[in-house]
Order: C-alpha cells, then sequence, then structure tokens
C-alpha cells in the first residue's frame, strides 16, 4: 500500500478549480481513488454533485476521459465504455495488455435509487470496474430532499421535521448488503477522512477482475447544515460512533477494518449537525435513543459476522 | 381575512395551493429541477390535512404510485420535468387506457436529457401529446401567470375527475420560479369537480361500461371487485382478443374527450376582433406576446393576441377561424417549432404561419415579436 507521501506525489487526477462547495466530501474521495489506480482510469458519472461541479463549461476538471450520461445509469454506461475498450482491444487498435480502470461514480440519490437497478445489472453481468457511491444522505444537487440513504430523523425538505413527524422515518438502506448479495469479489465501506483504509480499498478494488464497490460517506455542509471545516471531523465521528462502521467484504469473508477503542455515543455525530436539530429538544430524547439502540444493533451485527464467510 | 388570502407565490407554491385546492390528497413524486418547489411544499402540506406524501426511487415509480393512489378513490397529482417526463411516459400510457384520474404537472425545462434545468422551455408540448406509444386522448393545459398556474392546476384536476384521464399540466421554468402577488380563491369560487361513482351494486358494476361514455369509477376497497390492465379489456376490465371490443374501447377513450373539445378548450383572445396579424402562443412566451401585441396596437398595428389555456386537444377551431381573418399568424414558441406545425395545419394555407423560435435557455422577448408583426404590418 502507498505511505501519503507516495499517495501525494501522484498525478492529480480531479484537478482544483472545480465548483464544489468549501467542506464537500466528494472531492477528496475522488482524488483518493483515482490517486490509488495503479494505470490509466476511465470513468463515468452519474447525474449529480460530482458531474455538474466538476464540468461546467467550458472547464473541466477531468484529467481522464470521463463521461456522463444521465441520471440512473452510471453503472450501464460504465458497462457500455468498459465493453467498447474489451472490443477495441480484441480488433488491436488498444494494446490487448494494457491495464485500464473503470471507475462508476454516483452519490447516494444516483446510486440508492433511481441508479439502483443499472448497478445491479451491471453487478451480474460482471463488469470489469469499480462503482463508488459518494453517500451525503439526501439530494443535494436539487436541494436536500431525503433519499433512501438519508439518515434515520434527518430533515430533509421533503421529510421536514415539524410539529408531528420528526424528520425522516425510515432506516437508511443497507445498500452496501445488497451489493454484497451480487456476490463480488470487493465491496467496503469507507470514509474520507481515513484516506489510509480508502486508498487501500480502493487499490484492492481495482486491482481486482469483476465488479467491485465502495460505498463512502461524504460530508455535505450545505445538506447536514454543518461548518465547511467540520467535514472531516464530522465523517471521523460518523465512524468513531458506528454509525457508518468501516467493512470490506473480501471474495464473501466479512473483515471489520476499524473497530473504535471507545465508540462514541451517536449524539456526537448528530448534535453538530443542523438536520439533527430537533432530535435534542427534551420531548425527543426517546427517539435519539431508539436512533443509539438501531446503531448499536447493527454495529453488533456486523460484529458478529466479522472474520466470517457471509456468502 | 381577506387581505390574508393574498399571497406572494412562485410559481411551483401556487401549483401547490391549486393542487390542494382541487382537493388532493395524494402526491408521488422525485426531486427534479424546476418543479421540485411542487414536492416540498406537499410534503409539509398534504400529511397537515391528512393527505399521503411518497417520495418514490425513481420517476416510474412516482407515476405508479400516483396511478395507484388515485384507484383507491383519492385525487392524486405528481409532478416532474423533462427527463422525469420521459421516464413517466409508460406510466401515463397505462393511466390513458385503464382510464384512471391523475393529474402530471411538468415543468418544462430546455432539453433533450438533462438539457438545461434551471433554464426555460416549451419543447415538451409534442411530448405531451405524442410521448407515450399508442394512439391515446390527450389533455394539457398551459397557464401563463402564477395566479392561473393555481386555477388551471384546479382545472386540471376537474378535466381528468370528469372524463377519467390523466391530465397534463404544462409550464415552464420561468413561471414554476417566478413570484407573483396571487389571491387564493375562497371555497366554492373556483368549480371542484369529483368523479362520478356507481350506483349500482357491486354485482352489477363494470369499471369499462360501453353504455357510459366516461363509466363511473369505484374507488377500490369499497366493495367493487373489479380488474384493472393495461391491456385492451372488456367491460369488466379483463383483457380479451376480440377486435370489436378492443375497436370499441380504444374508440370510447378517444372520443370521451374528442366529443367535448369545445368544453376543454380555453383561450384568452385579445384585440382579436379587427386584427390583421394574430400571435398564437402559450406560458411564459404569451406574457412578451401580450406586451409585443399591445406596443403594435400603439403604433397603429392591427395585431392580436390568441392564447390557448388548452393546448391539447389542440384549439382548432379557434385557429382555423382565426387564420381566415388574418394577414398572418405569428407563433412564438420556446422550442424548434412545435406549436407552429399544428397552426399551419389548421391554418391550411389560408394565411401566413411564421415561427419565432429560441433554444439558448432565454426568453423570447417582446422585441423579437414585434420585429415579426411589424414584417406583416
Amino acid at each position: 500500500m502507498a505511505t501519503i507521501k507516495e499517495l501525494a506525489k501522484k498525478d492529480e487526477l480531479l484537478s482544483g478549480g472545480h465548483r464544489l462547495c468549501a467542506g464537500c466530501g466528494i472531492p477528496p474521495i475522488v482524488r483518493i481513488i483515482l490517486r490509488s489506480a495503479n494505470g490509466p482510469v476511465v470513468a463515468s458519472s452519474a447525474t449529480g454533485c460530482l458531474e455538474v461541479g466538476t464540468t461546467i463549461y467550458p472547464y473541466t476538471a477531468w484529467r481522464i476521459p470521463w463521461i456522463h450520461s444521465a441520471f440512473e445509469n452510471s453503472a450501464a454506461t460504465i458497462s457500455g465504455v468498459e465493453t467498447a475498450y474489451r472490443a477495441l482491444k480484441k480488433r488491436g487498435r488498444i494494446p490487448a495488455d494494457k491495464d485500464i480502470k473503470f471507475v462508476a461514480f454516483g452519490g447516494d440519490g444516483g446510486t440508492y435509487d433511481i441508479g439502483l437497478q443499472s448497478l445491479s445489472g451491471a453487478l451480474e453481468r460482471r463488469h470489469n470496474f469499480l462503482y463508488v457511491c459518494y453517500d451525503n444522505g439526501a439530494y443535494m444537487n436539487t436541494g436536500i430532499q431525503r433519499s433512501s440513504a438519508t439518515p434515520l430523523f434527518s430533515n430533509t425538505t421533503t421529510s421536514q421535521a415539524g410539529e408531528v413527524i420528526q424528520g425522516k422515518q425510515e432506516w437508511r438502506k443497507d445498500l452496501t448488503r445488497i451489493v454484497v448479495a451480487h456476490n463480488v469479489p470487493f465491496a467496503a465501506q469507507c470514509s474520507p477522512h481515513n484516506w489510509a483504509d480508502l486508498s487501500k480499498k480502493a487499490e484492492k478494488a481495482l486491482a481486482v477482475k469483476g465488479p467491485t464497490f465502495l460505498n463512502v460517506m461524504s460530508p455535505c455542509p450545505l445538506g447536514w447544515y454543518t461548518k465547511s471545516e467540520d467535514s472531516i471531523k464530522l465523517a471521523k465521528l460518523s465512524v468513531d460512533t458506528c454509525y457508518w462502521p468501516l467493512y470490506e467484504v473480501e471474495n464473501g469473508v466479512m473483515k471489520v477494518t476499524y473497530k473504535p477503542k471507545e465508540k462514541k455515543p451517536l449524539a456526537e455525530w448528530l448534535k453538530p449537525q443542523g438536520r439533527f436539530k430537533h432530535l435534542f429538544k427534551p420531548e425527543n430524547a426517546n427517539l435519539l435513543s431508539a436512533f443509539q439502540a438501531r446503531v448499536d444493533s447493527e454495529w453488533q451485527r456486523l460484529i458478529d459476522l466479522d472474520g466470517k464467510q457471509v456468502y | 381575512m381577506a387581505e390574508k388570502r393574498k399571497k406572494l407565490l412562485q410559481g411551483n407554491e401556487a401549483c401547490v395551493e391549486g393542487a390542494l385546492y382541487a382537493g388532493c390528497m395524494f402526491y408521488a413524486g422525485y426531486p427534479i429541477t424546476p418543479s421540485t418547489e411542487i414536492a416540498e411544499g406537499l410534503s409539509v402540506r398534504l400529511p397537515q390535512r391528512g393527505g399521503k406524501f411518497i417520495q418514490m426511487e425513481d420517476e416510474i415509480a412516482s407515476i405508479a404510485a400516483a396511478i395507484g393512489g388515485s384507484m383507491t378513490g383519492l385525487k392524486s397529482l405528481t409532478a416532474t420535468s423533462g427527463p422525469g417526463f420521459s421516464l413517466k411516459q409508460e406510466g401515463l400510457g397505462y393511466a390513458c387506457i385503464a382510464e384512471i384520474p391523475l393529474v402530471i404537472v411538468n415543468v418544462m425545462r430546455g432539453g433533450p436529457s438533462t438539457g438545461y434545468p434551471t433554464g426555460p422551455s416549451q419543447s415538451d408540448i409534442m411530448q405531451a401529446k405524442w410521448g407515450t406509444h399508442g394512439d391515446h386522448p390527450a389533455i394539457a393545459v398551459t397557464p401563463a401567470y402564477v395566479q392561473e398556474i393555481l386555477s388551471e392546476t384546479v382545472r386540471a384536476f376537474n378535466l381528468s375527475e370528469k372524463y377519467r384521464t390523466p391530465v397534463i399540466v404544462l409550464y415552464d421554468e420561468i413561471l414554476g420560479h417566478m413570484r407573483e402577488p396571487i389571491t387564493i380563491p375562497d371555497a366554492g369560487e373556483l368549480p371542484v369537480v369529483d368523479r362520478a361513482k356507481p350506483t349500482c351494486p357491486p354485482e352489477e358494476y363494470f369499471p369499462y361500461d360501453e353504455k357510459y361514455e366516461v363509466p363511473p369509477l369505484a374507488p377500490f376497497g369499497t366493495g367493487y371487485r373489479y380488474h384493472v390492465t393495461g391491456l385492451n379489456h372488456k367491460k369488466d376490465g379483463f383483457p380479451t382478443n376480440d377486435s370489436k371490443q378492443i375497436r370499441e374501447n380504444n374508440m370510447r377513450i378517444m372520443n370521451k374527450i374528442e366529443n367535448h373539445k369545445d368544453e376543454i378548450w380555453k383561450n384568452e383572445e385579445k384585440f382579436l376582433d379587427d386584427a390583421k396579424i394574430a400571435v398564437v402562443t402559450i406560458g411564459s412566451t404569451a406574457r412578451s406576446a401580450n406586451f409585443a401585441v399591445r406596443v403594435a396596437r400603439e403604433q397603429g398595428i392591427k395585431a392580436g393576441l390568441l392564447r390557448p389555456l388548452t393546448v391539447w386537444p389542440f384549439p382548432d377551431k379557434a385557429v382555423k377561424e382565426l387564420s381566415k381573418r388574418v394577414r398572418a399568424i405569428i407563433v412564438p414558441e420556446l422550442n424548434l417549432g412545435q406549436m407552429v406545425l399544428e397552426v399551419e395545419r389548421c391554418a391550411g394555407g389560408a394565411c401566413a404561419v411564421e415561427g419565432i423560435h429560441r433554444v439558448d435557455g432565454e426568453p423570447i422577448n417582446p422585441a423579437q415579436i414585434l420585429e415579426v408583426i411589424k414584417k406583416y404590418a
């Protein structure tokens, strides 16, 4: 695995000057992943913050071949692209031994919701690609609407916390488990605060032949109602509170890759975020404890599976 | 009290008010610019009145859920923009053949594909009619003012309930995001139509009974058991291969609209009595046309405006009649020529027809229209 010094020496494949917000989790995620690819990379993006923020005419932040087609089909698009490169190799237009990596990016809306069918199809067809979901927990590009990745009780513009309803009422979809159920050779959850873990997982994922997947926690100051400078700290808290466990499933074996020495109370992650403000009203103490209990049981489930063959 | 009913609202917020006024109790949708404010507004307002808001996982699911909501007897709405409207086309066709009342709002943005999400467009006029496959009836209403978005949303629900068919509300990004002072009408001020429900006993009920032009629709869960399908069906709703029944049912769903066009059409006319040059246009472009026509009149040019508030079924009668008494009809539209084709068809060579088209994400301004008016003066 590369050290941070070695990583820093590699070419920056997503340039500065893009229009993503200050404090956005996406650029460090994309950069660490692209730096972890040892060789040429081709990428696709679903409609979303990453796509609009990096490609406003007449500029592009991408220093690699990149394609955007629509919202629901980043995985389908990369399927076509990867197949096209295979065809070009077959015809001798590209050297057959050239190791080209394919990465599809999508946000949680474009991956958990509208893009799930496209992702599932590409995983099942065993295309040789890495899918990266940057999960900021809502449709941030259209103005913070809830998605199936939105955390429980989160306030969004379509799950507003009011007098009666306290934000989103449903537990988030466990997308990583859904991907694992496709028997992919490698799938993992990561966070940009732990660059070493993220880089290592990206390197692994890109070295494997077949479909692989990274689900990455991506802080969003706009949608989380947080300070830009707190993003990485909040990413770390999501992991230290075990809301967002870091783990990988390699060839069917579960490995929890980070176990906090001291599991922090969930409230430490929730409190600085405006989207959870209502949970700290005295009358909502029961909701907060219910949320904590669910996080605890999810974490325990994971710990029980640690080291085991899960498919 | 009357004071409080005056509000400064965005077009999309007025759409929310219109839906609530009409008695909408179910919304299923998906975030898409520039229509998302409709979903946001209803996510708060519907639960407050005991209605249901669901954010679905995509556009296809949204129209499917809205169809389901309507089948339980609730007035149902879904809202979207171009890319989402494309995805909803299959559901739209289903609602046509299964005769499910439903309102679909399309806040038009630049296209094709992702296009220009924050820019206005009127390029879905033909899609509203021809987007879903197969012959099918189409009703689309086209407001041009924030106040009118409210009243036309109410009218869309009324038409949908009356004719048991999906109705499209078409307006563009400018109107969706423009703020104007409007008055929320008092209850009873605007007509509100509810679908006809069966009065016969359940065992005698046929959801597609050919003895009616628009058969009554029994809400699911009220004891009336029947089959609903996207296949061609006979009067009990079950699929059929019988050519006579297929034809009869297809013709009935077309004719229930075709035979009532006079009631569905709605036009605004300005200075048309002695006009020699007419502008025919809809939505935000009609606002520019209105200004251009007034300036032309000040300059002694006999110009007038015909503004359809129902673009589908197309106002054939009004345009045909107009074409016989004017020198020219000018059709400004934010697309590369859609409504102009309908106007040419109706005019049938009786007068000159000239389109003004723009697809750069900017509105057509009055000066552009005035220039063409002067050409025919």
